[in-house]
């Protein structure tokens, strides 16, 4: 990978005396744009523990670069991708994006999923001016200038998905049972989950709270203390367990003879690409919350289906047309058009122009319209809840009325906080 | 012997495949197809495709409550949003359910059912008819009429649920309606228990009924049902019991008929808890045992730190996932019991791998541990390596046979899970089975020379390299039993090893190098402790906890539980 970059290197610093081109007057940017081409760098892990989540995310967007490319691309210039593996390794991601921005020289860069990585190249993106779309759902508490985040927020994801069983609907669940893996995102999850609770005056002995390691695999305790736990038919779990430690959870779960109808799991990490590869049978009719999922509904899904599907076989992608879309890889392919109409509409590849420009732009994504915020770096997004099926498809439940607004610092455990980078500089303190 | 141990495992379909009943769809199709809606029925379809909610709604309960099962689908369907009204001929309408869309150059086309039956409607050619989605009005669903509609399905989907031959589903569904039900529900579960023959759904409907006397009976039948529900020592009664308990409103008898019934399911939870950690513990040793065993013969008999023990286990549990390929391709209707065959395949295969690692290495290296160490170690990346390009990065699906699946109720509120009962008793039979071979047969007593005096048996005729060959093979076989017996609880995928070996050398190591008793008694010490130590603190300081006790027990004890003692050609 490094050879590829540092040819590109040396062809862009080639291209430098030429680059003058198009003349639209921000020749500081138009320097790392070699004749006819932008370049946008791809930052996802392609080998390591996150490999497997992450190069679905890095397929998707060289096929939005493709689909791009082939209608001419942006404002006449052909995307020219670069594209680095920074190994699941988090001090290789801020390396990585150190690359991108000052070697590379990048108009834009897609990339990360987990929260620590991105935490990692935040300082980078923010002290070269760099623009990043992130494209999965997080914890919040964050408002980066130079960063999108077309993934949801915790009031986009966990607040819903909270909110459904409780109502009636729902099945008017009134314990929980919040079960995590122990690292950031489950443990900020849960507090704001813990919050919100408590907030809609669930008391603080029917919620529960537990962490297991990565790679847990026993879970023979837990599943009692949930057993225990949920007798009387009133508690569900809200599971923001990670990876490959669901199956056996899940497992452990179906032959204690505890069912979905008696106490529902609500996963936040389990989308279809997890369940590829997963013996199925004892998920069926547990629950998820996301913002897309690949059986919904729509012409411009199937479309998106479908060219997924021929894009992973012509290309010899392991897996081929058996691949599956989830909710990350929909947020990668609308964050590369997104950005695509911005810079349109700004005339520009200047990071500080396209930003801007960001601002308000719709697109009709595969899961529907979605809409970026007028001030706050996120995303309006509808919210799904899916009831998981045998062929590890999902069938939506309950879908939110439009679309909902983002919130990066929750009202729940930041009420005081706000996130604006119109009238305000990102984070700002509300006025009581 | 291991003819023995492989005929035992022959033996096992008999004991532990339960005749698995095939769960067919009870519902749907009923009766004569002929019979139209009543009249009532008929309006109320019309009625729920009204624009007026407050209709709709009223509409929509009053056809769950007719209780005529062939409302079903269309209730199901307008939960789905999947209901569409078509015009006809002369101005009238007509509610429909639609199916699945197919798409036909621009035009969707769908599949249209009849409101009442789902039955599929038919063209003048016989053909399931067809219809352009932009002719039909959709029927809106809001909200609130999906919340109201949801307890009718429920009703529908429980009595049916109450006569699926599958025994855990109609406990599921009698404890399901337990929690909600009212009087009529009451009499649905009483006409079930006459005819239930199961022990525990006889016990789930028994409860379910006693629940909804509690909230809707009279006063005598209230404390009728508490004192049933205390008897029953039903957890799932905790909550209402303690509710009337500590409500100053409950009428006196009441009260302590609840105060006694709570008083008496606590002390079944305690005990309960106390069967189910031990068994947990169990389970959790005999796993750790089965992985450690291996290695207790390699590194306690033969002094080799085989650090690519972890990779053979894997080997093992790939060599399962191949024969479940195999099964799927060319005998699915045996499929059940393809895990019969992937454990003495697995075995040879890791078996093969440690016969070749210790021909083709390790021999050269017999009494320098640090090189065997270094070197194995690179084997075991090695193995990782070659699973991941042969296999893929990603973890494989390696799918429970349905005896594998589910679990037992031995009692109230327990149930045993099948594939943690199965390890035990693997467990069990490979630890007899090498009690016997090293204790009861020549090879083992060649073995057993060789360990203890090399050159003395070698000297005696004993061929000590083709013994240590064997003995190493040994080993390795065991550890992929133990890699195909994982599959039935964790992940397959190309660390796998990873995860075992370090647990692995723990109980070994605590058990005291060269004994098998000591390994025996380290993995249910170390099991049992983490099982009583979860419960409080986690998972993760659980398993901090055990370290730090075996750091201190070793260093109490280097030798470990069982030192070697006598006259040793190396000590």
């Amino acid at each position: 990978m490094a050879a590829v970059s540092r040819r590109d290197f040396l062809k862009t610093a080639g291209a430098i005396g030429v680059g003058a081109a198009a003349g639209i007057g921000f020749p500081a940017v138009l320097r790392a744009q070699g004749g006819g081409t932008v370049k946008v760098g791809v930052l996802h892990s392609l080998s390591g523990t996150m490999a497997i989540s992450e190069v679905s995310l890095r397929d998707v967007c060289m096929m939005a670069f493709d689909e791009i490319n082939a209608k001419g691309g942006v404002m006449g210039k052909k995307i020219e991708a670069v594209v680095v593996d920074p190994a699941s390794n988090w001090d290789l991601f801020a390396e990585k994006a150190k690359q991108l921005l000052l070697q590379d020289k990048v108009s834009v860069t897609f990339g990360c999923w987990t929260s620590v990585s991105r935490k990692s190249v935040l300082p980078v993106f923010e002290n070269n001016n760099g623009l990043l779309f992130y494209p999965v759902q997080y914890e919040g508490e964050e408002c980066s200038k130079n960063v999108f985040y077309t993934g949801a927020t915790p009031n986009q994801q966990l607040i819903p998905a909270a909110e459904y069983l409780m109502s009636k609907e729902g099945g008017g669940y009134k314990k929980f049972y919040l079960l995590g893996t122990d690292y950031v995102f489950p443990r900020t999850a849960n507090k704001i989950l813990r919050a919100f609770l408590l907030a809609k005056g669930i008391p603080a002995d029917s919620i529960a709270e537990e962490y297991t390691p990565f790679n847990h695999q026993d879970y023979q305790t837990i599943v009692g203390k949930i057993k225990r736990f949920s007798s009387g038919g009133s508690a569900a779990v809200l599971s923001t367990i990670n990876g490959d430690s669901n199956v056996p959870f899940y497992k452990e779960f179906a032959n204690q003879g505890l069912r979905s109808e008696q106490c529902p799991i609500m996963a936040f990490s389990v989308a279809e690409d997890e369940l590829r590869g997963m013996d199925t049978s004892a998920l069926v009719g547990h629950l998820a919350a996301w913002n897309y999922y690949q059986s919904v509904e729509t012409p411009q899904n199937k479309k998106f289906v479908q060219a997924f599907k021929a894009y992973a076989k012509k290309n010899n992608l392991p897996g081929g047309d058996k691949r599956v879309t989830d909710d990350p890889m929909e947020a990668a392919y609308f964050g590369v058009y997104i950005w695509k109409q911005a810079a349109e509409k700004a005339k520009s590849f200047e990071v500080d122009a396209v930003r801007k420009a960001v601002y308000g732009q719709t697109f009709l994504a595969p899961g529907g319209q979605i809409k970026m915020d007028e001030a706050n770096q996120h995303t309006y997004k509808p919210v799904l809840i899916g009831e998981i099926l045998k062929d590890g498809q999902f069938k939506v439940v309950s879908r939110s009325k439009g679309l909902v607004k983002a919130d990066p610092w929750s009202q729940y455990t930041s009420p005081d906080k706000g996130c604006d980078w119109i009238k305000h500089q990102g984070t700002y303190q509300k006025k009581a | 012997m291991w003819k023995s141990l492989l005929l035992a495992l022959a033996l096992l379909p008999g004991l532990t495949a339960p005749a698995v009943a095939q769960s067919a769809g009870a519902s749907g199709a009923g009766a004569a197809p002929a019979a139209g809606p009543s009249a009532e029925i008929a309006k109320h379809i019309a009625d729920v495709a009204s624009a007026d909610a407050e209709v709709q709604e009223a509409a929509a309960v009053a056809l769950g409550k007719t209780g005529d099962r062939k409302v079903l689908p269309l209730l199901e369907a307008l939960r789905e949003g999947s209901v569409y009204v078509r015009p006809l001929p002369g101005g009238k309408k007509e509610t429909v359910i639609v199916g699945d869309k197919l798409s036909e150059g621009d035009k969707t086309l769908v599949p249209l059912f009849r409101a009442y039956g789902r039955e599929a409607l038919t063209g003048a050619d016989g053909k399931p008819l067809l219809a352009d989605l932009t002719t039909l009005e959709e029927v809106s669903t809001g909200r609130r009429l999906r919340i109201a509609i949801r307890p009718l399905i429920d009703a529908f989907s429980g009595q049916s649920d109450l006569a699926n031959p599958d025994p855990a589903t109609r406990r599921a569904a009698a404890t399901k309606m337990g929690y909600t039900g009212d009087a009529a529900t009451r009499q649905v579960l009483e006409e079930a228990l006459g005819k239930e023959r199961d022990r525990w759904a006889r016990f789930a409907l028994q409860e379910a009924i006693a629940l909804i006397q509690l909230r809707t009976g009279s006063d005598a039948e209230r404390v009728a049902a508490a004192e049933a529900l205390g008897r029953l020592r039903s957890a799932n009664a905790m909550e209402p019991l303690y509710q009337l308990a500590g409500d100053t409103q409950t009428p006196a008898p009441l009260a302590a008929a609840a105060r006694s019934a709570i008083k008496r399911i606590e002390r079944w939870g305690l005990f309960t808890q106390a069967i189910e950690i031990a068994f947990q513990g169990l389970s959790l040793s005999s796993i750790l045992l089965l992985m450690a065993l291996g290695l207790a013969i390699v590194f306690g008999l033969m002094g080799v730190i085989n650090m690519a023990h972890g990779e053979l286990m894997a080997l093992g549990a790939y060599a399962t996932f191949l024969m479940q390929g195999w099964f799927t391709a060319y005998f699915p209707a045996y499929f059940d019991y393809y895990f019969l065959v992937a454990l003495p395949f697995a075995f040879l295969v890791s078996a093969g791998a440690g016969f070749l690692l210790e021909r083709g290495v390790i021999r050269f290296l017999y009494g320098r541990p640090l090189e065997t160490l270094l070197l194995t170690w690179g084997v075991s990346l090695m193995i990782q390596q070659g699973l991941r390009l042969w296999f893929g990065a990603a973890n494989v699906d390696v799918t429970s046979p349905r005896w594998l699946s589910g679990g037992i109720p031995v009692m109230i509120g327990v149930q045993l899970p099948y594939n943690r009962l199965f390890i035990i008793g693997l467990a069990t039979l490979c630890v007899g089975a090498m009690y016997l071979l090293l204790f009861r047969t020549d090879a083992g007593l060649r073995i057993r020379a060789v360990t203890q005096n090399r050159g003395m048996a070698a000297c005696l005729g004993v061929r000590a390299r083709w013994v240590d060959a064997g003995t190493f093979a040994l080993g390795a076989g065991l550890a992929g039993l133990a890699g195909c017996a994982i599959t039935q609880i964790g992940n397959v995928g190309p660390e796998l090893g990873q995860n075992y070996i370090v647990d692995s050398f723990m109980v070994v190591v605590t058990g005291g190098v060269g004994k098998l008793l000591g390994s025996i008694l380290a993995a249910i010490g170390i099991g049992g402790l983490n099982k009583i130590i979860e419960p409080g603190m986690g998972a993760v300081f659980g398993k901090v906890l055990i370290l730090v006790l075996v750091i201190v027990f070793i260093q109490r004890r280097p030798a470990g539980l069982f030192a070697t003692k006598g006259r040793y050609a190396e000590s």
